[in-house]
């Protein structure tokens, strides 16, 4: 498919955004910027280091582990061992919403630990602090579990956070105390600190508890972390349809959901980039299958849902989701009839986290808008090209270190949940069965793909397309609304949100109308700064 | 209940800081050195931690806020870092053009020993470093200090690399900033105009992160004090340094590379330290001062008085940094309120006995901690077992307002949930003015919410 919109030739908008570069970056940055085909997915180059020096939108592992994965879940104490900035700046910056069920109920989310390591931990070891944090998290609040979080000093002076973890474990006897050695400097991006943090809950929490779960359609929710209140939606949606919500990972969750997740039947996927690995994992030694889904659109949402209809095969979950889809859609289509008339034929950039830059292109093709230009901050080839080019990607040094946890089959826990020919029938009906397609298919013909745009590139692709929109983070967000370009933070939604489900769609629609729509970006210009209306006026009243 | 899991019961604590009253030393660099006109702070350590003082600069200002990182990997921290800045260096100067790159180091970076001198003078022996164009630095150890102090190493780094004595007084005095907000610097050069003195302020973050919307985002915007004035400062006649932790650091180290005799004031909030600043002011440069300065302090006491009588012995808990709370805990005194609760992170004897200098001669049975352990969360349980009728500090502190059911001031860094810290100024007689205007403000808006129907006041 092409846009009818008119693009600038794409080959010729890489040039300039590398032109300026010293030679040996921008040879690397030219590798990272391609112009779309979804007929042939042209090869792009992603999760690589950032050259130093770039300005990059791109964080560190410590911040994918504990601020991605496990920050949403509500009654860990997670402990971040290291100086005390690192656990300052992950402290509710990432909206992760929570409802506890009584005020009994144990929500940690809005504190923040630290061991605040000073000097002399530094040169001596902090190894003893910690363990002493760890003690007196245990005796203040006797929490179900206690996670440690690794920053960049405690890898390299050799502190042992495993170890320290395990003894206090067997010490209490009724906290589970484990560790992440997610320092900063590993891997190139946040996504080491996911992968790790997928490691660890696996090891440590996943498959703790064995109580079958009640319920006839029972999933877990994957990579879905409530930012302004997301999981809140889908669990609406997700009961209307009576289907049982076993574990989220890890919006809204709690540490004895994801214990017991391993009894689902079902995993969806929405943030592919995050969660593969724990999807792949669970697949292997329980034997449940995983699906991509998307619930930001309110097509997406219904095409979802009729896909898990599909999975579980039953006549009655069917017609119900079909009744929940009918129920919901008259409202969010007035709504978007109403605005489609003002947002019709503009066009959209993302450039934003590791799936919402795919995510989001249905939810502006809803509202007839074109994605011009998108790519992802910290994702990998498999994200924008589908998983099948998952064997020809190369491990690189950064890569390797990441620890790749061996799974088997569990002895006793294993049990596929479909049969080989079930699952290759589920395929034929076209469900994606533990496979994802990437965001490229999605997108137009000469879009421009960027992974890793630097703040260079944004402007630049600001100045030759002039969208309507920009999708990015807080640190794109008051650059790019300085040149007039209204732009949509994509992990904090502006404090907005939900954007998932029916409900989130129609918060969408009316989000974007009001952006693109604001009559502040006429403001801009002073009366006496446009031309023809210049300070002449006041002279001629003076002279006559 | 948001914080529903903290008990009144106090324990000490040795090795768990739970809601911390203080952040890192690297942004407190990264905000000093945005103050500095043409100038790219440079983050040398992994790409998080420049992504996250960013992120926290973006959201306290709501402003565009550029910096680069050397972007560590695993390789960088067991080989050293010295490869990935002199990348950095050339990729900075090659693509973003600033006159300045300010590196500062982070735990990372000190932790395997780079030497910020050293690789910096390497650059520039390599030629890295464009003719007419600088890379300044500032260690900053994450494990040291705090914020403030990463501010105050950053400011000196800024005072001892530019400025020169060229053997030549110049009339001009320098007032180095302590940690304030671009407001607040605005108007002490407002002040200084009135008085008719000629300063060199650094570092001035006025027309940095206050920038107007203009349809263009200006990389570089005109504000922050130039190369020029920064060099002129080894020539001025005095410093005044405001804040003896976070700016007094700069004036020693002025004092001694250019012979620059200094005094350091307080940050002129509240009345006192306001009138202790313009004091020094016209006496260091012999000035007299001016009617309209005078006009403006006779409001400030005018509403002092007219509205007493909704301050006194109001019950207030603070928290925040130690140059901030200095002056403004005095200012609280001299509206006759009552400072119950005092708390800073930032560690250091010197805060320590300058506050119980100033408590012990006027409110002896205050609560005061600093440092380590001395966090948000001992302050909510001071707070439990001593009420207040007030809470001051940043953004954090909106947690504790709403459990307690306190009137909350927001004062300090961070403020993530509201504006106008960057537009109007809480230094000097009107920003004084404005800070009486909140506190009145806050505690007449819970009296009119709580006053029984009979009791409700038409004329306060």
């Amino acid at each position: 498919m092409e846009a009818n919109i008119h693009f600038p030739d794409p080959s010729k908008v890489r040039e300039e955004l590398i032109q300026k570069y010293p030679a040996k970056v921008a040879k690397k940055r030219a590798k990272s910027i391609i112009v779309n085909d979804p007929q042939i997915i042209p090869e792009v180059q992603a999760n690589v280091r950032t050259v130093p020096g770039i300005i990059t939108q791109r964080g560190c592992s410590y911040a994918g582990c504990k601020g991605v994965v496990l920050g949403p879940t509500r009654d860990i104490v997670n402990i971040v061992h290291g100086p005390i900035g690192c656990s300052f700046y992950a402290w509710l910056t990432r909206r992760n919403q929570t409802r506890t069920e009584s005020l009994m109920d144990a929500n940690y989310i809005p504190y923040c630990f630290s061991t605040d390591m000073q000097e002399e931990n530094v040169v001596f070891g902090g190894e003893k602090k910690l363990k002493i944090a760890i003690q007196e998290a245990y005796d203040l609040f006797h929490p179900k579990s206690i996670a440690i979080f690794s920053t960049c000093p405690v890898g390299l002076i050799g502190d042992d956070v495993h170890a320290a973890s395990k003894e206090m474990r067997e010490k209490f006897g009724d906290c589970n105390v484990f560790g992440f050695s997610c320092e900063g400097y590993r891997g190139v991006s946040q996504s080491a600190g996911h992968h790790i943090a997928n490691n660890g809950v696996f090891k440590h929490m996943v498959g703790r508890d064995n109580t079958p779960s009640v319920g006839k359609y029972k999933l877990n929710l994957l990579g879905e972390y409530n930012i302004g209140g997301d999981a809140f939606e889908i669990e609406r949606i997700f009961e209307k349809c009576g289907i049982t919500l076993v574990a989220s990972f890890s919006g809204n969750s709690t540490v004895s959901q994801i214990e017991n997740a391993h009894t689902a039947d079902l995993n969806v996927i929405l943030c592919h980039r995050s969660i593969n690995y724990m999807g792949d994992m669970m697949e292997t030694k329980y034997g449940i299958p995983w699906m991509k889904v998307n619930f930001v659109g309110a097509e997406s949402t219904a095409k979802s849902l009729r896909k898990i209809a599909e999975y579980f095969g039953d006549e009655e979950l069917k017609a119900k989701v079909e009744e929940v889809i009918a129920e919901e859609t008259p409202r969010v289509k007035a709504i978007i009839d109403e605005i489609l008339p003002r947002t019709t034929g503009k066009t959209a950039m993302l450039f934003v986290g590791g799936s919402r830059a795919h995510h989001y292109q249905d939810l502006f093709a809803e509202l007839g808008m074109t994605t011009v230009a998108a790519g992802y901050e910290f994702a990998h080839r498999d994200d924008y090209e589908g998983r099948h080019v998952l064997p020809s990607i190369k491990v690189d040094a950064d890569s390797k270190n990441i620890e790749e946890l061996k799974v088997l089959p569990d002895p006793e826990l294993f049990n596929p949940r479909k049969t080989e020919a079930e699952l290759e029938a589920l395929k034929e009906k076209g469900l994606e069965i533990n496979g994802y397609e990437g965001m490229m298919k999605q997108m137009t013909k000469k879009s421009l793909v960027v992974d890793d745009l630097s703040h260079y590139e944004s402007e630049k692709l600001i100045e030759i397309y002039k969208p309507d929109i920009f999708c990015a983070g807080i640190k794109e967000k008051y650059v790019v609304q300085k040149m007039g370009i209204p732009l949509k933070q994509l992990h904090s939604y502006d404090y907005g949100g939900p954007y998932t489900g029916f409900e989130g769609a129609v918060n969408f629609y009316k989000d974007i109308d009001r952006m693109v729509n604001n009559p502040v970006w006429k403001l801009i210009k002073a009366p006496w700064e446009k031309a023809g209306n210049g300070a002449g006026l006041a002279a001629s009243y003076v002279t006559q | 209940m948001l914080l529903r899991h903290t008990s009144k019961e106090v324990k000490e604590r040795e090795g768990l800081t739970i809601n911390p009253a203080k952040t890192c030393q690297p942004i407190g660099a990264m905000y000093a050195a945005l103050g500095i006109h043409g100038c790219l702070p440079h983050s040398h350590g992994s790409q998080g931690c420049c992504s996250y003082h960013r992120s926290t600069l973006t959201r306290h200002y709501k402003e565009p806020v550029m910096a680069a990182t050397s972007s560590f990997t695993e390789g960088a921290s067991v080989f050293g870092g010295q490869a990935n800045l002199l990348a950095a260096i050339e990729t900075i100067f090659s693509v973003y053009e600033p006159d300045i790159i300010a590196v500062h180091s982070t735990c990372l970076s000190e932790t395997i020993g780079d030497d910020l001198q050293q690789i910096t003078r390497k650059a520039k022996d390599d030629g890295k470093i464009p003719e007419g164009k600088y890379v300044i630095f500032a260690s900053t150890p994450s494990f040291i200090g705090s914020h403030i102090t990463g501010y105050a190493n950053m400011v000196t780094g800024i005072a001892t690399q530019f400025a020169v004595s060229t053997g030549v007084k110049k009339h001009q005095y320098n007032i180095i900033a302590g940690w304030m907000e671009p407001s607040d610097m605005r108007e002490i050069k407002r002040l200084s105009k009135e008085l008719g003195v000629k300063i060199v302020l650094f570092p001035d973050t006025s027309d940095v992160l206050d920038a107007p919307q203009t349809g263009k985002h200006v990389f570089y915007p005109k504000g922050g004090t130039t190369v020029e004035e920064l060099k002129s400062a080894g020539d001025s006649l005095a410093s005044l340094a405001l804040g003896s932790i976070s700016a007094e650091p700069a004036a020693i180290a002025l004092e001694k590379s250019c012979k620059v005799p200094f005094e350091t004031l307080d940050i002129p909030i509240g009345l006192s330290a306001t009138d202790r600043f313009i004091m020094a002011l016209s006496k260091v440069a012999g000035v007299k001062v001016p009617d309209e300065i005078t006009a403006e302090r006779g409001r400030l006491v005018d509403v002092m008085a007219d509205m007493e009588q909704y301050l006194y012995g109001k019950r207030v808990a603070l928290f925040g940094d130690p140059d901030q709370l200095l002056p403004l805990t005095e200012f609280l005194l001299d509206l006759n309120m009552k400072p119950v609760h005092i708390v800073s992170g930032t560690p250091g004897q010197r805060f320590e006995k300058q506050m119980r200098k100033l408590l012990d001669a006027r409110s002896p049975e205050t609560n005061f901690r600093n440092g380590l352990q001395a966090d948000m969360f001992l302050l909510h349980q001071w707070m439990k077992n001593e009420p207040v009728d007030l809470l001051i500090g940043n953004t954090y502190g909106k947690y504790m307002a709403r459990d307690e059911d306190v009137p909350f001031i927001r004062f300090g860094f961070p403020i993530l949930d509201r504006i106008g810290h960057s537009y109007f100024p809480n230094v000097g007689y009107s920003g004084s003015l404005r800070l009486v205007e909140k506190l009145l403000n806050a505690l007449m808006d819970r009296q009119d919410r709580d006053a029984l129907e009979e009791k409700f006041e038409l004329v306060m």
